[in-house]
């Protein structure tokens, strides 16, 4: 890759990107799998996941632990450790491959083009730098013509876009010496100090409380309104995924039960791992007393999955379809409305009709 | 900063008043008559009643205990026959080796410093060396053998790897002169030398704790998720080992690094000794085996002024370190 001498400090130094066409998504996973071999066998995280995100647009994740949405965001960024980790299929990020380049290649990319904000702030910042140092390092990495000075503006700058108060002083404090709330907003600032064009945030509020999560959640909508960024939004919370997100991806054992518009997922749900997921948030404006349903069982292990659809040993309706569920693996097809995905042996009438039957009037399905 | 480093070394000096109040108990307060043991033939009585009177064994403990702290930080007379006037710090005299015991420390503490600090050295590279790369090579040949050379160190004794040492490169291939100790200022390749065999032997013993505590600790740093971070940031390898990682996983090294440092200088009784060479470990042994009661009681309180300095040293370095140690 080409890098002149003569480009302006201050501006990155972006390698040669291959012409991205109009209205092409900036990232695009195709049929990505992720396998990790381990003592006990090899553990399918990530089994033929597909979905794109455009600039400016957020795509929520949602599922359970062990889910493989963690896993995925980790693919996307190249974090995985080679040695111990099978990756196929296709990654590409502003028109650039990543699957199979060496890391050296992805590293690059990594903070400058694709940023990441962990889930909780307080082991993801180093406890013996302090939180500008650490700033103005993820700034210098991908701008090493920049003066220290000139990265300490910057970072500063960074502390005061976040919303961190006095951000000069704060500067040469170290995490244990921040709230929660505004570690969060370091690694925040971290993360968009190089003005990624690619943000994915991995449940970048479960640590905090509810008034606190708020403030993140605008001040993340208000950065992709300033930086027209893509945002992936992996969490658990549907709360999250309804205040932020415009698509919604579902995943349950590796795979992708659902995908569609926030609208579609959340108003007219097609999977039963979603309708359990409604169905065991509470509403504010339902019945107090009213039961939450908590879906049954427990999440798959990944090494052995169950056969045909991963969900049937928790579905209240795997029953309806013969031995289908049992047997055959679900395919993600179309659901009715165009762009909404699901993966069920459930007829389109069926899954209407006990939706409205049973789900409709339970917890936030409301 | 300043605080911590006040409050650190108030709580030294205490540690240090008890180390020395407990000592002089211990060892004037023992039921064996101190001085029956320092002239074995040819001591009449009142020899020995004369003795007794110079080494103040008449005087009450508490007055006993005063005028030896005395000595130590203004001085004070000793008898005629002690050598009369002793300047601080005054160690007392001793009857075996008939000289004053700060000369006798003066000789030997250097010989000890001279083993460990080098040795010490040696040991801390070759071991976090060591460790970190099996760490980095986890599974590999590489991180094998590192761990083949620590279980070896770690299973074998100081006087069989010197035996080995010395009759391979002395007493075989003759690279190396016999064992002995020259000072550093007078001929450092002499000192250097003569010193490297003990020095080796040491380090290789003492770097297994080392390469496995390392070891052990930079894998499990390396999972942390801070160095996640670091790497998603886009730095470079380089960079998330040894500016991320490896600061982390040190830590706990530099603990037991300073305790195993304080003890060793205290005296290293069984390398002196395998290697012939007259350190502050084979002074304390033979102290205490021909009942040479200022001796001992001043190779003791020198231990426990390394030992304890070696504590304060842990402490700032971690407040070094560690950010948050600086708050307590």
């Amino acid at each position: 890759m080409d890098r002149p001498e003569s480009a302006p400090s201050g501006e990155p130094d972006r390698p040669a990107v291959p012409e991205q066409r109009a209205g092409d998504p900036y990232l695009r996973v195709s049929d990505l799998r992720v396998r990790f071999d381990t003592a006990d066998g090899v553990v399918r995280a990530v089994d033929g996941v597909s979905f794109a995100v455009e600039r400016g647009r957020t795509l929520g994740i949602v599922g359970e632990s062990g889910s493989g949405k963690s896993v995925t965001s980790l693919a996307v960024l190249g974090l995985h450790d080679p040695k111990r980790t099978t990756i196929t299929g296709e990654i590409s990020v502003g028109g650039r491959q990543l699957v199979g380049q060496p890391d050296e290649e992805v590293r690059r990319l990594r903070g400058r083009d694709m940023a990441m904000i962990f889930q909780d702030p307080l082991s993801a910042l180093h406890p013996y730098y302090t939180v500008g140092r650490q700033i103005a390092e993820a700034y210098r990495v991908h701008h090493p013509r920049v003066s220290r000075r000139e990265a300490r503006r910057r970072a500063v700058d960074m502390l005061g876009r976040v919303g961190i108060p006095q951000p000069g002083r704060r500067f040469d404090q170290y995490p244990h010496e921040f709230s929660g709330g505004m570690r969060q907003r370091v690694v925040i600032a971290m993360a968009l100090v190089n003005d990624p064009d690619l943000l994915i945030a991995d449940e970048p509020t479960t640590a905090l409380d509810v008034t606190v999560q708020a403030q993140i959640l605008d001040l993340l909508a208000d950065l992709q309104a300033e930086f027209h960024s893509a945002i992936i939004m992996i969490t658990h919370d549907l709360g999250v995924v309804s205040q932020v997100a415009d698509e919604v991806l579902v995943m349950y054992g590796g795979r992708a039960v659902e995908h569609g518009s926030v609208e579609q997922v959340l108003r007219r749900p097609q999977h039963p791992y979603t309708w359990g997921l409604l169905s065991s948030v509470p509403s504010l404006h339902g019945d107090a007393d009213a039961d939450l349903v908590p879906i049954r069982g427990n999440p798959p292990s990944l090494i052995n999955l169950p056969a045909g659809c991963a969900f049937h040993p928790r579905c209240r309706y795997a029953d309806r379809n013969g031995d289908r569920s049992r047997a055959q693996v679900p395919e993600l097809r179309p659901a009715g409305a165009p762009g909404h995905l699901v993966a069920c042996h459930l007829s389109a009438d069926d899954r209407t009709r006990l939706y409205a039957e049973d789900i409709a009037h339970v917890g936030v399905a409301r | 900063m300043a605080r911590f480093l006040i409050k650190r070394i108030f709580s030294a000096v205490l540690t240090l008043f008890a180390v020395s109040v407990l000592t002089f108990l211990m060892f004037f307060a023992l039921p064996r008559d101190p001085v029956s043991g320092m002239c074995p033939k040819n001591c009449n009585p009142e020899r020995l009643e004369r003795v007794r009177q110079e080494l103040g064994l008449r005087d009450p403990l508490v007055t006993q205990y005063a005028g030896y702290m005395k000595g130590i930080f203004t001085g004070r007379d000793l008898g005629s026959a002690q050598g009369g006037r002793c300047d601080a710090p005054c160690l007392g005299w001793s009857y075996v080796n008939n000289e004053a015991v700060l000369d006798t420390i003066a000789r030997v503490l250097p010989v000890t410093l001279s083993i460990v600090i080098p040795a010490a050295i040696l040991w801390l590279l070759l071991g976090v060396g060591l460790g970190m790369v099996s760490a980095l090579r986890r599974g590999t040949w590489l991180d094998r053998a590192a761990i083949g050379f620590s279980l070896t160190g770690a299973s074998l004794q100081l006087y069989f790897v010197g035996a080995v040492l010395l009759l391979v490169f002395v007493y075989n291939l003759r690279w190396l002169p016999v064992p002995s100790y020259t000072s550093i200022f007078d001929n450092p390749v002499k000192w250097a030398s003569g010193l490297v065999l003990a020095w080796v032997a040491l380090a290789f013993l003492f770097s297994a704790i080392y390469a496995r505590l390392s070891r052990a600790q930079m894998l499990e740093t390396l999972s942390e998720d801070f160095v996640r971070t670091a790497r998603a940031k886009g730095l470079a390898k380089r960079t998330v080992y040894g500016r991320h990682a490896l600061r982390a996983a040190i830590t706990p090294v530099v603990t037991i690094a300073g305790l195993d440092v304080g003890a060793a200088l205290g005296g290293t009784v069984i390398t002196e000794t395998t290697f012939g060479i007259q350190g502050l470990g084979r002074t304390a042994v033979e102290a205490v085996r021909a009942g040479d009661l200022p001796t001992i009681m001043a190779t003791v309180l020198i231990s426990a002024v390394f030992v304890v300095l070696a504590n304060v040293l842990v402490d700032l370095l971690y407040a070094a370190i560690d950010p948050r140690v600086r708050l307590g």
